[in-house]
């Protein structure tokens, strides 16, 4: 005679190495919860019409804030499309001359800088969630967020006094064995204070947010799907592929989103690692002439600017601004368009 | 008789629990093994140790042996992943792959084992396993929508399919009707004759009236008490255990009067 003991839940909710943080596997990637039901009864209770007002309102000062920001900006800065020489930093002859080169050279770091740490991000996460022991993912998790929170300036005395001068010889070696490669043409600094050096420092300091958020993500991935892929006979990495990254996509792009950003707006790194050189749109890596970014040279004019080269200035915050949103929303878009059925 | 599962004095343990505790019996291939028993006596645990899935639980491990086809699963050097492409499994909550289309689903064991297969291959894979498991006519035109637009027994179904795709030797199903209405428990019993004529099968399950219906040989385990493991009763042909089981306990719990 035995007795009936209660059932365990239908899913194992134990760990996979911890695969499993979500056991039932119901809330489909990328898509938020649904709005909550109204009372069925029709009468909104007290609490739910609190937070519904708080939460109302909060939305409602992010978008206020947001085009307060945007209108800003649209006000001081479009007097600036029109001026000219005299009235520009650094000397410009238009506008578009002196914002072309910046929002080139902004977009060109902050894309190579998630060229290297997107994979490199994604590995550290797979391998805090998936692959490290127990008691050594904790710690690392920990350590990774830590990184997040590092000023930038740290960043920046770093990749001035100890990267730069480590990456000349890098260079040098490059420039010579690979120097018919259009991107390491020309001849290679011997300070390494290029933008290859600044893309790099930019990396490692986005690094740790992209990898923070791909952790959390495959952390979610749902038991039922990791057990159906080792079940049918698929290794570890298999089962990332077929379980894990199929979950993680809209997540991980949201995680670069966040590195992008923090590329973007990044000024101080910039600053102290990149000798710019004005009005210089180019594609090569390993030179001492280098193209600004937007940031980095509202920092730098910021100081001594006055009148019409303040509104210039601002007109090139618009420009960054305008660049931000439009890389979201593209990144969203392709997400939403790579999942089935949606 | 050949033997196509000989399990022997199998332990199966949770970190310091006991789940499951000196197993021996010996499953004939090509035919349906049922495992009955009250709640937490172990028999998904005992499954899953056939396919080395335990094993996947941190702290989980297993002493004993488990020939498949006369091959230790547990021997020094055997690659479980090898283990689960021979031994193939279903679940009890139906968890087809929810990103993948109903054709992918289908594949995806396969694509594991075989990098390239040809359009005409796929296509022939599908249909076999899809009519195998009895899902062909009702999904035939629409192979590309998502798996998870299936209904609950559709879904159940595609995971059969997507677990016989990889043509395994030895098909596992732990309580595979327990989340599915009469209808669609139906639909998979009456598939589970036909897939016995090519898999050695076997099946937990909470139904009485479902082991009766479909295996050919029960299993009763038990449990004699909260923290202790569960171990087997009584083993034998099905019509044989139904009708007139040798321990008091199979009788008991046969007619209800349990717990
Ligand atoms: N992942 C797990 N971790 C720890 N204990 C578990 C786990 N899964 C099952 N158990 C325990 O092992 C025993 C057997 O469980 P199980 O094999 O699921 O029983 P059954 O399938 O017969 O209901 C139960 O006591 C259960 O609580
Ligand atoms: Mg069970």
């Amino acid at each position: 005679m035995g007795t009936v003991v209660a059932e365990r839940p239908a899913v194992r909710d134990s760990g996979l190495n911890r695969l499993v943080g979500q056991p039932e596997g119901t809330r489909p990637p990328g898509k938020r919860w649904g709005k909550a039901p109204k009372a069925s009864t029709g009468v909104e209770r007290a609490g739910d019409r609190a937070a519904r007002r708080l939460a109302t309102a909060a939305g409602a000062t992010i978008l206020v804030a947001l085009a307060g920001v945007g209108l800003f900006l649209l006000a001081r800065g479009l007097p600036a499309v029109r001026a000219g020489q005299g009235d520009l930093p650094e000397g410009a002859t238009s506008f578009w001359q002196l914002a072309g080169p910046l929002a080139f050279g902004s977009v060109w770091a902050a894309a190579l800088a998630l060229l290297f740490a997107i994979p490199v991000a994604v590995a550290v996460a797979l391998f805090i969630s998936m692959y490290a022991p127990r008691r050594f993912a904790g710690p690392l998790g920990a350590t990774v967020d830590v990184l997040a929170a590092i000023p930038s300036v740290v960043y920046g005395l770093w990749g001035l006094m100890v990267f730069a001068p480590m990456t000349a010889g890098l260079y040098r070696w490059l420039s010579d064995h690979m120097g018919w490669f259009p991107l390491f043409a020309g001849k290679p600094s011997a300070t390494g204070r290029t933008i290859l050096t600044a893309a790099l420092v930019l990396a490692v300091m986005v690094l740790p947010i992209i990898a923070a958020v791909c952790r959390e993500v495959f952390l979610q991935t749902p038991a039922l799907s990791v057990e159906a892929a080792l079940a049918l006979g698929a290794t570890r990495w298999e089962t990332i592929r077929l379980a894990v990254f199929p979950f993680a996509r809209s997540g991980i792009v949201s995680g670069a989103m966040l590195g992008l950003g923090r590329a973007l707006g990044e000024t101080m790194a910039i600053a102290m690692v990149l000798s710019p050189t004005p009005f210089l749109m180019s594609v090569r890596l390993l030179n001492n002439t280098n193209p600004n970014t937007i940031a980095a040279s509202i920092a730098q004019n910021f100081p001594e600017a006055y009148g019409m080269e303040v509104n210039a200035l601002i007109g090139l915050g618009l420009i960054l601004f305008v660049i931000t949103f439009a890389v979201n929303y593209l990144a969203r878009r392709v997400v939403a368009r790579s999942q089935p059925g949606a | 008789m050949p033997k196509a599962i000989e399990i022997a004095s199998l332990n199966a343990y949770y970190g310091s629990f006991h789940a499951v505790a000196d197993v021996s019996l010996t499953i004939a291939p090509r035919s349906i093994t049922a495992f009955i028993g009250p709640s937490g006596c172990g028999k998904s645990t005992l499954l899953r140790t056939l396919n080395r899935m335990h094993e996947v639980i941190p702290g989980a491990r297993v002493t004993g042996s488990v020939l498949v086809e006369g091959q230790d699963v547990y021997g020094s050097g055997v690659d479980p992943v090898l283990v689960r492409q021979r031994v193939g499994m279903v679940f009890q909550r139906p968890n087809p792959f929810p990103t993948m289309s109903i054709k992918d689903n289908v594949l995806a064991g396969v694509r594991l084992q075989r990098r390239r297969l040809s359009k005409g291959e796929a296509n022939s894979v599908v249909e076999r396993s899809l009519r195998s498991a009895g899902l062909w006519t009702e999904v035939r035109d629409r192979l590309d929508k998502p798996g998870a637009s299936l209904s609950g027994g559709q879904q159940q179904r595609l995971c059969i399919a997507r677990a016989i795709a990889i043509e395994p030797e030895v098909l596992l199903m732990d309580e595979p009707c327990s989340a599915l209405d009469p209808i669609s428990t139906l639909a998979i019993e009456e598939l589970m004759a036909g897939l016995k004529a090519t898999y050695t099968v076997v099946i937990v399950t909470h139904n009485m009236a479902q082991a009766a219906r479909i295996s050919d040989k029960t299993a009763f385990f038990t449990i004699d008490g909260a923290r202790k493991p569960g171990r087997l009763v009584e083993y034998g042909p099905t019509a044989a255990m139904f009708s007139e089981p040798n321990q008091q306990a199979t009788a008991d719990y046969i007619a209800g009067r349990f717990g």
